[in-house]
């Protein structure tokens, strides 16, 4: 078998981004789309701040021009996921199920996943009624009220969304105020469906064995236990890096890869990372594009000295 | 076999009254991961000839969605004589959906 110049693990703008200059350098990526082709943007409706964009995109179309766009300089994407990598071995070895691949090069771009609230019924009622996805479920709940946790941005663009079906949405913020950004707030504060509950906690979802009834709450100052009536709980609270297949082969600092500073460089040299799995703190669909970028270029640079 | 488009009208006799065990993906048009999980069903139905395989659009057909109780899109239920015997949702591999499958024939 022989070994590629470089696969890339990741769909999201930092993998395709990564494809785009890989490929446009004529390295002939591997692209491993993963699970969630197209990454995180394809959960949302409507981005307003990806430049050249001035009337706005739809995510999940975004996301189909960054793939067509890597497909047109070469880049070859498989909508597989990586089972397991091996980091210690020349070239390094990428396993996909049965299958077994081998590269000089990896660019790790596999992003971040919803997290999730971990309370008893939680799982009882995932698809029923709970849910990490407004654009996808938020239809399913017209004329119904429901709740959003979270106090972040995608919190309040989920409720803002939510309130085109729903009767009344209440969010559910655990801190003392949202952490959302201004335009935000002021949006959802002018939305007279929208309600805030501040330091508020859910502690268990509630059901009739079918669907979601109710959320019981706790004020997390008069430590007050209540219950609230809703029939869809929408989960915004953050997302957590997906870098299970790196643990113990890859330094990382609360489960994000590390990168050395003004560069892609991992701790395994030859390994690039790029987007949401290695950043704790923009978490932007540019900022992830930027680090894609970054991460082929670094790549490049790699592979010359190596010859 | 070719995938189903299925609707009010033929959903009682292409999936109830079907001999086959029945495979349903409930989607729509506007919900990303939905489009993530459309080749993987396409495959699935030119893979496994001893089931069939149907799609609703519950943006077209919201009473089908609303009869078996969706909430969250894509949601997968697999029928067997008329009844719904295993219901899941959300994005998962080609592999880990086949094996569900299997399970109810």
């Amino acid at each position: 078998m022989e070994a590629r110049h470089v696969i890339i693990l990741g769909s999201g703008p930092a993998g395709y981004t990564a494809a785009i200059y890989a490929a446009r350098a004529g390295l002939k990526p591997l692209i491993f789309a993963g699970l969630q082709r197209g990454g995180q943007l394809m959960w949302t409706t409507e981005v307003e701040n990806f430049p050249g964009f001035p009337e706005g995109v739809m995510g999940p179309e975004l996301m189909d021009r960054m793939r067509k766009q890597a497909e047109k300089f070469g880049a070859e994407i498989m909508d597989k996921q990586v089972t397991a990598v091996n980091l210690s071995s020349r070239p390094f070895e990428v396993t996909v199920g049965e299958d077994h691949y081998q590269s000089q090069t990896l660019i790790i771009a596999t992003g971040a996943s919803a997290r999730w609230l971990s309370v008893p019924g939680e799982e009882q009622y995932k698809g029923k009624g709970i849910s990490a996805c407004a654009t996808c479920d938020g239809f399913f709940f017209r004329g119904k009220d429901v709740a959003v946790v979270g106090g972040g941005d995608a919190a309040l663009e989920e409720a803002t969304f939510l309130t085109k079906f729903s009767s009344k949405v209440t969010v559910l913020v655990r801190g003392e105020e949202l952490r959302a950004s201004k335009p935000l707030q002021q949006r959802a504060f002018g939305n007279e469906k929208i309600s805030f509950l501040y330091n508020t906690q859910v502690e268990e979802v509630l059901g009739d064995g079918m669907r979601v009834t109710g959320v019981k709450i706790k004020n997390n100052k008069t430590q007050e236990i209540s219950e609230l009536s809703t029939s869809g709980l929408f989960v915004a609270i953050g997302h957590q890096p997906n870098t299970g297949i790196f643990e113990g082969q890859l330094e990382l600092t609360k489960g994000f890869v590390v990168r050395k500073p003004d560069s892609s460089h991992t701790s395994v040299e030859g390994v690039f990372v790029a987007g949401d799995v290695a950043d704790w703190n923009y978490q932007q669909a540019i900022t992830a594009a930027g680090l894609g970028c970054m991460a082929a270029m670094d790549c490049e640079e790699y592979l010359a000295s190596q010859e | 076999m070719p995938v189903l488009h299925l609707t009010q009208e033929t959903f009682d006799s292409s999936v109830l009254q079907s001999s086959k065990p029945v495979f349903v993906d409930f989607w729509a048009p506007w919900c990303g991961p939905c489009q993530m999980m459309s080749p993987v069903v396409d495959a699935l139905a030119e893979d496994m000839s001893e089931i069939v395989i149907g799609k609703v659009n519950v943006d077209e057909q919201p009473e089908l969605a609303q009869q078996f109780n969706v909430l969250s899109i894509p949601t997968f239920m697999i029928f067997k004589g008329g009844q719904v015997v295993d219901q899941f949702s959300g994005a998962m591999s080609k592999e880990v959906m086949k094996e569900r499958l299997e399970k109810h024939l």
